[in-house]
């Protein structure tokens, strides 16, 4: 009895070993709302600083996930060296998401607890799609994140374009969700089963049995496509993003455009790659198709923005059209690619952000990109942070941005099928359309003169902090890339395909 | 044909009518009332597949709790008569005759599935009952986690809504 007792405990104790992170971000996310009344409005700023102790703890846990690989909760979660990867990536992009956010809230006039919390608590359910390993526990955690972000993009109340995009991206979030929701119960139908591993198995017998995937599988394929290309923002889902991302507090954007990104793309590798590895060769076009899609409407689209948060909008939409590339390649080295550029691609994109973030002022009402110029002169090191970011964006060599596409491309030339290497020369005439809109703003900073009747506030510590480690985050990947592909490798090797 | 036979097909169709009042009502609280028509109707469906705990918790959830918020809303709000704007162009050409298609695509593939012979022969899902004892089993050990995970979902939703609604000070 007491033996049993103790083998019970034990166990428990290692399933929350094995959510640690998990556990580190909801528990500070309830500090936070518990603390929250009892703060005074001039106090709330220390709120903010206790959620980024939150996230960097959560970051420093991530070594029990190290330690302690293996599964939890009867094999609900998987540890494995691919979900500690996705980890360390969402906890960078919350930690910076959270530097930024301090001084915009003071300026914007809603310095609130809640805020945090719900920073904290999507980044706990990005946490849990990073390890999930059935499809029901993927959902909470999709809707984790999701839920929080809703209310986060609405966080500017008195701002029309912050609720309009609140409501936008409620609405069709809310009916992306139900898409998945319904793959779910389709491939639940077909293989009575909900655990990857499990629906991989049953599908192996079903392919053996009857020589083709049931229409049901297929049809349940399709849903959670729908369901899950709306979250990472691929085409023909994307409609939203621009006005979702424009209207959005700036940091929230930053934070929208990268984390939920990488731990959305986790999953798909998982559902496409494992549970449905046999269906390989048929969800294959679905991934080439909206790869083509995605990286034209992205490019053609951020060319003619004049507001630069749109056209980072569409420009993370072309990002993800370069990801899928990498996915197309159904192989470890495509698995491998796709976690580097999404380690490269965070970096970049909440680093570009968050500069958008200081430079836009009060009432964000400095976001054209007319009103960059001038900026090379006025602050010479905040304008050289933000052409590095585009610079990367654009795939400049020894930046993070030009290794994650190499990979990406190399990844899909490997596998020498025609139809890939289609792709990847549709992803290259990509990139060099690409070129145009990014340099046009560094253009804009350097070469043009500024306006008379502004003086730029400087940039605050936090910030720059934020700004600095995704700078040389970038670089580093961009110059020393050995030890994180290597890790990348070990990561996508761990997902154990067949 | 026997009871059940009969009782399914009443309860069916009383739920695809009940779907369709619900869309072409012009009154919210006529919507609402169709509504709870549709709910009580898989009741008897789930009843009648063996899952007598999901036929009480959709009476006492659905029909029940989540009916009386709805109808709360209808009333606090005075939700008039809705206005009708005609169907875009588009909606109508494509949108409906594609709506249907899918609606027989999915009929088809699930009558040719093998759960929906198994169900048609007797031999499937449904004779497994799903009685309570088996899904608290299921609930509380199998899926624990995504249960306790719920709460903190929910713990989100409830935080969103009081940002989403409080006064400005």
């Amino acid at each position: 009895m007491m033996g049993a007792l103790i083998a019970l405990h034990s166990e428990q104790l290692m399933n929350l070993h094995r959510l640690a992170p998990e556990v580190v971000l909801c528990l500070f996310g309830i500090i936070i709302m518990a603390v929250d009344p009892f703060v005074r409005a001039s106090g709330k700023r220390a709120l903010g600083w206790v959620a980024l102790v939150g996230a960097l703890l959560a970051l420093a846990s991530v070594h029990f996930l190290v330690y302690f690989p293996g599964t939890a909760y009867s094999n609900l979660i998987r540890v494995d060296s691919f979900s500690v990867f996705v980890h360390v990536i969402v906890l960078v992009a919350a930690t910076l998401a959270i530097l930024g956010s301090l001084d915009y809230l003071d300026r914007e006039g809603i310095q609130r607890g809640e805020y945090y919390a719900l920073v904290l608590f999507a980044a706990a359910g990005m946490g849990i799609l990073a390890g999930a390993n059935e499809l029901v526990t993927a959902f909470i955690g999709l809707e984790m994140s999701s839920i929080s972000s809703y209310v986060l993009v609405g966080f500017r109340r008195r701002a029309l374009v912050s609720n309009e995009a609140s409501m936008k991206y409620f609405l069709l979030g809310s009916f992306a969700t139900a898409f998945f929701l319904y793959g779910i119960a389709m491939v639940y139908g077909v293989t009575g089963k909900t655990r990857i591993d499990a629906v991989q198995s049953a599908l192996e017998q079903i392919v053996a049995g009857q020589g083709h995937l049931p229409a049901l599988a297929i049809l349940g394929l399709g849903l959670i496509f729908v369901g899950l290309g709306f979250k990472v923002v691929v085409a023909p889902f994307q409609v939203y993003a621009p006005d979702v991302y424009e209207g959005a507090p700036t940091p929230v954007t930053a934070l929208l455009a990268s984390a939920p990104k990488a731990a959305t793309f986790a999953l798909m590798l998982r559902i496409f790659y494992i549970a449905f590895g046999s269906a390989g060769d048929l969800w294959f076009w679905v991934i080439w198709v909206s790869a083509v899609l995605t990286m034209f409407i992205g490019n053609l689209a951020a060319l003619v923005q004049t507001n630069v948060k749109r056209m980072l909008a569409y420009s993370s939409i072309a990002h993800a059209g370069y990801i899928l590339v990498a996915f197309a390649a159904f192989s470890e080295a495509g698995a491998a690619a796709v976690l580097f550029y999404l380690a490269a691609y965070v970096l970049m994109k909440v680093g570009a952000f968050l500069v958008v973030t200081h430079a836009g002022q009060q009432d964000e009402k400095r976001l054209a990109i007319q009103d960059y110029a001038g900026l090379g002169s006025k602050q010479p090191v905040l304008a050289a942070c933000f052409s590095l970011f585009l610079l990367s964006l654009l795939g400049l060599p020894a930046t993070g941005g030009f290794l994650g596409k190499f990979f990406a491309f190399q990844s899909a030339l490997q596998v020498r099928e025609r139809w890939l290497v289609a792709l990847v020369i549709i992803a290259a005439i990509n990139s060099v359309i690409g070129a145009y809109y990014y340099l046009r703003v560094i253009v804009v900073m350097y070469f043009q003169a500024p306006s008379k009747d502004y003086t730029p506030s400087p940039v605050a510590p936090a910030v720059a902090v934020a700004l600095f480690i995704a700078a040389a985050g970038t670089l580093y990947l961009g110059l020393l890339p050995g030890r994180v592909i290597d890790i990348a490798r070990a990561a996508a090797q761990s997902l154990s395909l067949h | 044909m026997s009871v059940p036979i009969i009782l399914f097909f009443v309860c069916a169709l009383l739920a695809v009518v009940g779907a369709v009042l619900l869309i072409l009502a012009r009154e919210p609280i006529h919507s609402a009332l169709a509504l709870v028509l549709v709910m009580m109707s898989l009741a008897v469906l789930y009843l009648l597949l063996g899952a007598p705990f999901v036929a009480a918790v959709q009476i006492i959830v659905y029909a029940g709790a989540i009916m009386v918020l709805f109808v709360f809303v209808i009333m606090l709000l005075n939700a008039g008569v809705e206005e009708r704007t005609d169907f875009s162009k588009i909606a109508k050409w494509a949108g409906v005759p594609l709506g249907f298609f899918l609606l027989l695509l999915i009929a088809h593939f699930l009558a040719h599935s093998s759960i929906g012979t198994a169900i048609a022969t007797g031999t499937g899902a449904a004779t497994q009952a799903a009685d309570t004892r088996e899904l608290s089993t299921q609930l509380f050990r199998q899926y624990l986690f995504p249960f306790e995970a719920t709460s903190i979902l929910i713990l989100i939703a409830i935080l969103g809504a009081l940002v989403l609604a409080r006064k400005d000070e």
